[in-house]
């Protein structure tokens, strides 16, 4: 009954109670949207980080991460594959690589690039490059003079399949390299500058060019989903043989933009709430507040029947508790069934592709709903709001039924 | 036993700088099934009198017993249980909470006392047959004519079986046909369910029906009639 009365006095004034809903609906609605949104967009950053290249650890030699040349390879990765195979969760894949500048040249053109040696096969199950594919064949072992090329270069260039590329570095010894190869595949990736910057070799040929017998320059490992990151670099620093010499980076290490800009969109976040619920908070208690003034002699009535102060307060908080819920379930459905149907076909914003290449971001934005960031929006919303209405609440039950009944 | 008894009451209200005696020394007893009206012109101190007598307000001097109960000694919590428990409330105009029906309004009483849903139906329906709105149960306040909501006000009053029933000019609002047959209702419940009735009242015709009368002027009893036992 208590809910009952509370139920009816909500739409007493059913104006005013939409209003506040809608408000408490907007709130709501517009937390969850802009926490997938945001949420989306910084996980693709860190999944195209992660895959371009990145993976979740990485080792180096010590130096190489502030200059990546040549020199700074490890040369005997022997050892370390060892450590590897034991020290990694049963799903992680690695792989072994040679990276490093070169330049780009065909009749017409010649532009700076990564030459990135790869060992086929394991570099297709650590990143992007392995399924990037879209002209042409992936790089077979076989053919050593196969390269891989993205399609904005291969655009730029107008060059095409079967066509010749040479390429030119500076070797182990500091001397100029330079090889042919013939175009045997184009691939495309989420960025722009990645099909720019990156053109594949197989890893053999690129230590032939380079003089660099087994040398690499990094280790790049993917790990499962949600296994531990830091925790695999700690176990791999402990046991790494040649400890000081080479150096274990996590992701989060290895694309400090990312990390920033995650952190960076949490502060919207708590912002943007923070802003709903100030706005949301005056609404409630203004409307409460208004509400309560409106039914100074009921209240006294009820008190002159028997009712206790903490049952008025309970009461009233029964009102807002109520409107809150309403509002919440209505919130939290128009959140997540608009987040649902912009989860379906992306939100594609390639009009915008170039600018938002310098952030790291995808042409298409996939919302993502975390339940840790609904709940969070949900509790925020409903505590404060309870809190708020306990000013309201504490008025009604204030009211002495003397001077409330003499008011007519 | 008496149910009421008033001992030296005052009642001193502040307004601005002047201090009105709204009661200035009432000594006043009532017997245990009285129907009791207090009368007296405007700002007599009526009003006053019954909201001390029903735990709503302190009196500045004196002392109000109230079925056994000293008044001054309860806190804020315990007279509203008392309130809720013994005592009944009519008043001028207002009574119901608009927002629930005429049957819900008198199981309200019930439900603040936790009785059980079915037990609240049945003793609320019968008491609403008893004042005569039989078929009525579903209407809000406002769909009730004034007389059916004093009616309804009456019902919520008795039917949790209080040992007495304040009723602040229960009448002013009626004609006087529906005023009469609101005593007449009033009246029954008296003899009927031996519930004491104190009411204060401008009408002639209340005074008439009450088998005691007391008279207020400028705060204190000026005069009375009928039998005080
Ligand atoms: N809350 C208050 N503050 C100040 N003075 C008050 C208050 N309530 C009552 N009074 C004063 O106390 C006196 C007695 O008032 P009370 O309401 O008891 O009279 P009453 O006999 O009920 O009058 P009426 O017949 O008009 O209802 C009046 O002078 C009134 O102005
Ligand atoms: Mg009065």
């Amino acid at each position: 009954m208590f809910f009952q009365l509370a139920w009816r006095n909500i739409w007493r004034n059913p104006k005013r109670t939409l209003i506040l809903l809608t408000a408490i609906v907007i709130g709501v609605w517009s937390m969850i949207f802009l926490g997938a949104l945001m949420r989306g967009i910084s996980d693709q950053m860190v999944r195209n980080g992660i895959a371009n290249l990145t993976g979740h650890v990485q080792i180096h030699l010590r130096g190489y991460r502030n200059d990546p040349v040549v020199e700074n390879s490890i040369l005997q990765p022997g050892k370390l594959e060892e450590v590897l195979a034991g020290a990694l969760p049963k799903e992680a894949h690695w792989t072994e690589r040679v990276r490093v500048y070169a330049v780009a040249s065909n009749a017409r053109h010649s532009i700076g690039v990564t030459l990135v040696g790869i060992d086929s096969a394991r570099e297709a199950q650590v990143s992007f490059i392995g399924s990037a594919v879209t002209q042409g064949d992936y790089l077979q072992p076989g053919k050593g003079n196969g390269i891989l090329i993205g399609q904005s270069l291969a655009e730029k260039f107008k060059t095409e399949l079967g066509k010749k590329l040479v390429l030119m570095a500076l070797d182990s010894k500091g001397d100029n390299a330079s090889r042919a190869f013939r175009i045997s595949g184009i691939f495309r990736a989420e960025l722009e500058a990645i099909e720019k910057q990156f053109v594949f070799v197989n890893l053999d040929t690129a230590r032939q060019m380079l003089k660099l017998k087994g040398g690499i320059s990094e280790i790049s490992i993917l790990l499962p989903e949600k296994s531990a990151t830091e925790a695999v670099v700690q176990s791999l620093r402990k046991q790494l043989p040649v400890g000081d010499s080479l150096e274990v980076a996590s992701w989060l290490d290895l694309l400090p933009f990312v990390t920033a800009v995650m952190e960076l969109y949490d502060g919207f976040i708590f912002i943007w709430f923070l802003i709903i619920f100030i706005a949301m908070g005056f609404g409630i208690v203004n409307t409460i507040l208004m509400a309560v003034f409106e039914r100074v002699r009921e209240f006294g009535l009820l008190k002159a029947l028997g009712m206790k102060p903490v049952w008025i307060v309970r009461q009233v908080l029964t009102e807002s508790f109520l409107l809150l819920l309403v509002g919440q379930v209505l919130g939290c459905i128009f959140g997540l069934v608009s987040v649902a149907l912009l989860a379906r076909n992306g939100i594609d914003l390639s009009a915008f592709a170039e600018g938002l290449e310098y952030a790291g971001m995808s042409r298409m934005i996939f919302p993502v709903v975390l339940v840790k960031d609904v709940v969070m929006a949900n509790l925020v919303v409903f505590i404060l709001g309870v809190l708020v209405s306990l000013y309201p609440a504490v008025k009604a039950a204030r009211f002495t039924p003397v001077e409330a009944l003499a008011r007519t | 036993m008496n149910i009421v008894e008033c001992r030296g009451l005052k009642k001193t209200y502040r307004q601005g700088r002047v201090d009105v005696h709204a009661l200035d020394g009432v000594d006043l007893d009532v017997v245990r099934g009285d129907f009791m009206a207090l009368a007296g012109p405007s700002g007599s101190g009526k009003t006053t009198l019954l909201n001390l007598i029903g735990g709503l307000d302190h009196a500045s001097a004196g002392e109000v017993v109230l079925d056994g109960e000293k008044l001054n000694l309860l806190s804020q919590a315990q007279l509203a249980e008392l309130r809720l428990n013994r005592i009944g409330f009519v008043f001028q105009a207002y009574n119901l909470i608009p927002v629930l029906t005429a049957q819900e309004n008198v199981e309200f009483i019930l439900q603040l006392q936790n009785l059980p849903a079915r037990e609240r139906r049945e003793r609320a329906m019968a008491i609403l047959d008893d004042v005569g709105l039989e078929g009525l149960y579903g209407r809000r306040p406002a769909e009730l004519s004034g007389g059916q909501q004093q009616r309804v006000a009456v019902a919520r009053a008795i039917v949790s079986e209080p040992a007495i029933v304040l009723a602040d000019e229960p009448t002013a609002n009626l004609d006087s046909h529906t005023g009469q047959g609101l005593l007449e209702l009033m009246l029954e419940m008296n003899e009927k369910k031996e519930v004491t009735f104190i009411f204060s009242t401008h009408d002639k015709m209340v005074m008439d029906y009450a088998k005691r009368l007391v008279i207020l002027r400028d705060g204190r009893i000026a005069g009375e009639r009928g039998k005080t036992e």
